[in-house]
């Protein structure tokens, strides 16, 4: 029964149309790429909005909040970034590998993976990981699509920004995420993380009772070794 | 049973009482109209002066002079948006021990790494945690208020100009 219905279908797709013409199927395809390409790239770019994004809640009570009081939401100008400006590529073939990637959120979505605060909270420090280290992977792509090295006139900035840049932007030595992090959103615990990629700063001070002297000694004997 | 003499006493209070009210209601206009300066000047009490616009913050990257030894550094710089919390001390990634080479920023003063004992502990005391608790940014304001604050080294030049002797 299945076998002889997809031997018709084959019948069907492997002969030519009797019936339509050879211009009705061509127009008729060139009519219906243009209709469900359009549809699906519609499509994906409803869900590269700020309001598609701040939809679930998961967004908008923690991450969108939070972005509202930086420099990227509100500053002298009125040009601010929305959430695909610096989260999604902008270049097509690197988009959709992003939007592939992003399936897993729907995953996390459906299963609630951080649908309450705390839940977020625990999980922000690997969500930050991920993107600080896709973003050191290509290089801070999405901040450079708006803050070009070439146009940067660091006359124009503080002296301590004009001295940082010029040492480790221009140098190539770091790049944009390695010392912004924390720009657009608060950060995680960053006890033990890299500020600045090499070495670790601006950590939570040591509370009292951390760390015994027989500890200690374990951790230099260690080291030592 | 009253007192004639306590009733006395008492009416005389009340009449100063009196005296004393009469000459705040007095006052009070006048007071309101000729020496209300600083913040609201030259505003009746009763009308809503227009917001001055807010200063902005000094963002020089230069020094300022300290009005006293031990007041804490003025920060010389922008802040806005620095996260100093259980999570992280944005102050820190520039102005701890670890970070002044790569920022050349200056770092915190040892007084940060002593707990309230004077034990000089390994990293930042939780009491000193907290930057902007003592240091604040500057915002380029004319004072409402004149401050008659005189330098000490002022006071010492011309104690010993007077020769009344700083020793």
């Amino acid at each position: 029964m299945m076998l002889r219905f997809l031997k018709r279908l084959w019948f069907i797709i492997a002969h030519p149309a009797t019936h339509l013409s050879l211009g009705f199927l061509t127009m008729g395809g060139f009519v219906m790429g243009i209709i469900f390409w359009g549809g699906f790239n519609t499509a994906l770019e409803v869900t590269n909005t700020e309001a598609f994004c701040t939809s679930c809640h998961e967004m908008r009570n923690n991450v969108y909040e939070e972005l509202k009081t930086t420099i990227h939401y509100t500053n002298r100008s009125g040009v601010r970034a929305t959430c695909p400006d610096c989260h999604v590529p902008h270049s097509w073939p690197r988009k959709i590998a992003r939007k592939m990637q992003a399936s897993k959120e729907v995953w996390g979505k459906i299963f609630g993976t951080i649908d309450t605060r705390e839940k977020f909270l625990n999980k922000r420090l690997e969500l930050a990981q991920h993107e600080w280290a896709r973003l050191e992977a290509n290089d801070s792509l999405e901040c450079r699509n708006c803050h070009s090295m070439e146009s940067m006139d660091i006359t124009r900035q503080s002296k301590r920004a004009s001295e940082a840049h010029e040492r480790f932007l221009f140098t190539g030595e770091k790049t944009c995420i390695n010392c912004h992090k924390g720009i657009a959103h608060q950060l995680p615990d960053m006890h033990g993380q890299d500020m600045f990629g090499a070495s670790s700063h601006g950590t939570p001070p040591m509370t009292t009772g951390q760390g015994g002297s027989a500890e200690v000694e374990a951790y230099i004997r260690k080291t030592a070794d | 049973m009253r007192h004639p003499h306590r009733s006395r006493m008492k009416g005389a209070i009340m009449l100063k009482r009196f005296a004393f009210a009469c000459a705040l209601l007095v006052a009070l206009p006048l007071h309101a109209e000729n020496q209300l300066g600083g913040i609201r000047p030259d505003t009746p009490l009763a009308e809503e002066s227009e917001a001055p616009q807010i200063p902005p913050v000094i963002n020089a990257d230069v020094k300022q002079v300290r009005n006293y030894p031990d007041q804490p550094p003025l920060i010389p710089h922008k802040t806005d948006n620095y996260q100093i919390d259980l999570n992280v001390n944005k102050c820190l990634t520039c102005h701890s021990r670890t970070a002044v080479e790569d920022s050349q920023a200056p770092m915190i003063s040892v007084t940060h790494f002593m707990d309230r004992e004077g034990q000089t502990l390994g990293t930042v005391s939780p009491r000193r945690y907290f930057c902007t608790q003592c240091h604040v940014v500057q915002h380029d304001a004319e004072p409402p208020v004149v401050n008659g604050f005189v330098d000490v080294d002022s006071v010492l030049d011309n104690m010993q100009g007077l020769g009344t002797g700083g020793e």
